[in-house]
């Protein structure tokens, strides 16, 4: 299989050629012709003004009942004895589908003692929370959390069901669309309703370099995680109403065991929860001026990052690297100290709302992404800064 | 013990972005490297090795052209390697991906534990390891930072949550997804390098595991892309120059202007 040119509509421009990863497309006369090199990556189907490209069509998950599955659900990430926030901004996303669409929204809550959690879920917008409510749930597993969700489905039939793209989130959502044998689109930043009724599901790919929007035409339902702080979270409330469920003991049962939870102390750590986020680079010299970096996050109640060089360096420990092979963030405020901007760091970050640079070289890449750039020696601009927000007002 | 690590090459990212005028997507050369995480994955796979001793396969599915990075993944110790590789395989989603290792690791046969990369740094949906795992029907930890052998049957993992860390135990056979925690990978070798160039790695296709070709590929995927784009541009990036007293005020007034939390 390759990719399909209408001879139609191809003029023969070459834009395709020129776009193809793997040189697959050469256009030797009248129009452009595909070898068997094609990956079916899809990257010259939209760079094609005259629309004479498409690949050809996804073949599973055909289900005769695609019509029986009604309803847009969230999933809501219950964290020993509170309800995360990426539930109430999925749920607001859920709602505004739903309305879309004309159906119900529904919340999904997991866990243990789970009285006032669900109730607060109406609140943002749900007709209805299934809630499931046993011991076995206490502590997140991979199949105890699967079969729980994927139980409800099988029952209830939602055609969309949306997760937090958290750890937990990536961790168990895929063996749940596994199990379903449905399809599933990673990491989410944007969510709406086709013309013909599909969920049309837009994420950053290429490590954001380019957006692609994706459908799941046949799997039911269509599945997504969505990264935190990307929805906004509007209070809508609704009279709906609480659906306590019972399943069977099997259900809970899981192979592994969950010897130790240990809560990260340090918050400077928790890059991924973190609203604010300070991070250093080699710019900054010697681990000692890295304390500056570690003072200004303190002052935002916020986190530590690190570019790759300051881990390696050893002036942060690992689990604070930013980038390619770190963690991917997307805080409020991100503010790169010394950090010149390495692809590999920008991919990690580019999604943050706020971009500060600091830098002395006014070339220097991170500029490119920054909001807000500041052509500064650190050293000076730092220390100033740290002073003015203790000085508040 | 048998263990397998599937890796990915994907595109260097530096090698992939769209044209900001032309709205089309720039290729600087078509080089590819192993996916970072991927080489964790297989030095967490050579650590068990040197400890416990075990026979380490390797595995991708991809073009004819991702031999080599089997190769170099043998040039690290790797015993040996299996490229999933057929016409019938393109254009997979994780699923159809999972749906053509999880064949190619049952040919296999007898595998302990399976190593993969927390995400792959092109596609980054962490997906295809969780899949692969559902489909053998044996449990998994993702993001893990650390490994070790508990007894012949049991695998202890510490593995990071957005929230600290937990520690699992796992009964083999089992998956494990893991971070750049398990340890630096090591350099190809001398030695290794000589065997790896000798070494004949097979080719299987969508037949020689035992998949119709209706089950891999597009054909086999769940979901399609039918749109990319570029990222939608930032608002206009403010600059600050001038006397440092000057940007610091600037920026404070427009961090508390824009009601960044902590200020």
């Amino acid at each position: 299989m390759k990719a399909l040119i209408d001879l139609e509509k191809c003029t023969a421009c070459g834009v395709c050629q020129d776009v193809c990863p793997v040189g697959a497309i050469s256009v030797p006369e009248t129009h452009a012709v595909v070898s068997d090199d094609c990956t079916l990556c899809g990257m010259c189907v939209d760079t094609c003004e005259f629309q004479a490209i498409r690949l050809p069509d996804v073949g599973a998950g055909v289900v005769s009942d695609a019509a029986a599955y009604r309803g847009v659900w969230a999933f809501a990430e219950w964290r020993r004895g509170t309800v995360h926030r990426v539930s109430y901004e999925l749920l607001s996303a859920a709602r505004r589908l739903a309305d879309k669409k004309g159906v119900e929204c529904a919340a999904v809550l997991l866990g243990e003692n789970l009285s006032s959690a669900a109730e607060e879920l109406l609140r943002y917008g749900a007709d209805v929370v299934y809630v499931v409510d046993h011991p076995a749930l206490k502590d997140f597993t991979d199949e105890a959390y699967s079969r729980c969700l994927v139980e409800l489905v099988r029952d209830k039939k939602p055609e969309i069901l949306l997760a937090g793209a958290t750890s937990m989130g990536r961790s168990f959502i895929p063996r749940v669309a596994a199990m379903l044998q449905t399809g599933l689109t990673a990491d989410c930043t944007d969510l709406d309703i086709s013309e013909d009724g599909l969920l049309l599901q837009t994420r950053p790919a290429f490590g954001g370099n380019v957006m692609a929007t994706i459908i799941c035409p046949y799997g039911r339902p269509q599945m997504a995680t969505v990264r935190p702080r990307v929805m906004r979270p509007e209070i809508q409330p609704r009279n709906g109403r609480i659906q306590r469920v019972a399943l069977p003991e099997d259900v809970f049962r899981t192979r592994v065991q969950v010897l130790e939870v240990i809560p990260e102390e340090d918050t400077t750590a928790r890059l991924s929860e973190a609203e604010v986020i300070i991070s250093g680079g080699r710019g900054l010299q010697k681990a000692e001026n890295f304390r500056m970096v570690e003072e200004l996050a303190r002052l935002f109640k916020g986190a530590v990052g690190a570019s790759r060089s300051a881990v390696e360096e050893g002036w942060a420990p690992v689990s604070h690297q930013v980038g390619q092979t770190g963690q991917t963030v997307s805080p409020t405020l991100y503010m790169a100290i010394g950090i010149s901007g390495a692809i590999q760091h920008i991919v990690g970050m580019q999604g943050s709302k706020i971009i500060v640079a600091v830098n002395k070289d006014p070339e220097a890449p991170i500029f490119d992404v920054a909001t807000c750039g500041v052509v500064a020696d650190l050293f000076e601009f730092v220390p100033a800064f740290i002073e003015r927000v203790k000085r508040a007002g | 013990m048998k263990i397998v690590v599937c890796i990915k090459q994907v595109p260097d990212a530096k090698n992939v972005r769209i044209d900001p005028h032309t709205h089309t997507l720039v290729r600087q050369g078509v080089e590819s490297i192993i996916n970072p995480f991927d080489l964790f994955a297989v030095e967490a796979a050579l650590r068990l090795k040197d400890r416990h001793g075990a026979h380490v396969t390797v595995m991708t599915m991809g073009p004819p052209q991702a031999e080599e990075a089997l190769r170099d993944v043998l040039s690290r110790g790797v015993d040996d390697a299996v490229l999933l590789s057929d016409r019938a395989f393109a254009g997979a989603d994780t699923w159809a991906t999972a749906t053509a290792l999880a064949a190619a690791i049952r040919k296999l046969g007898d595998v302990s534990l399976v190593f993969c990369g927390k995400q792959a740094v092109d596609g980054d949906t962490a997906q295809v390891g969780p899949e692969l795992a559902t489909l053998l029907d044996i449990p998994y930890a993702t993001f893990v930072k650390q490994v070790e052998l508990e007894d012949e049957g049991h695998l202890r993992v510490v593995r990071k949550t957005d929230e600290g860390t937990e520690v699992w135990r796992l009964p083999l056979p089992a998956l494990v997804t893991v971070l750049r925690d398990v340890g630096d990978p090591r350099l190809p070798s001398v030695k290794h390098k000589m065997r790896a160039k000798k070494a004949t790695v097979p080719v299987w296709s969508a037949a020689d595991v035992g998949l119709p070709e209706d089950r891999v590929g597009l054909k086999g995927s769940f979901t399609q892309v039918v749109r990319l784009f570029s990222p939608p541009k930032r608002a206009d990036r403010w600059m600050l120059e001038g006397p440092v007293a000057d940007q610091v005020e600037k920026l404070y007034q427009y961090l508390k202007e824009a009601k960044v939390p902590g200020l």
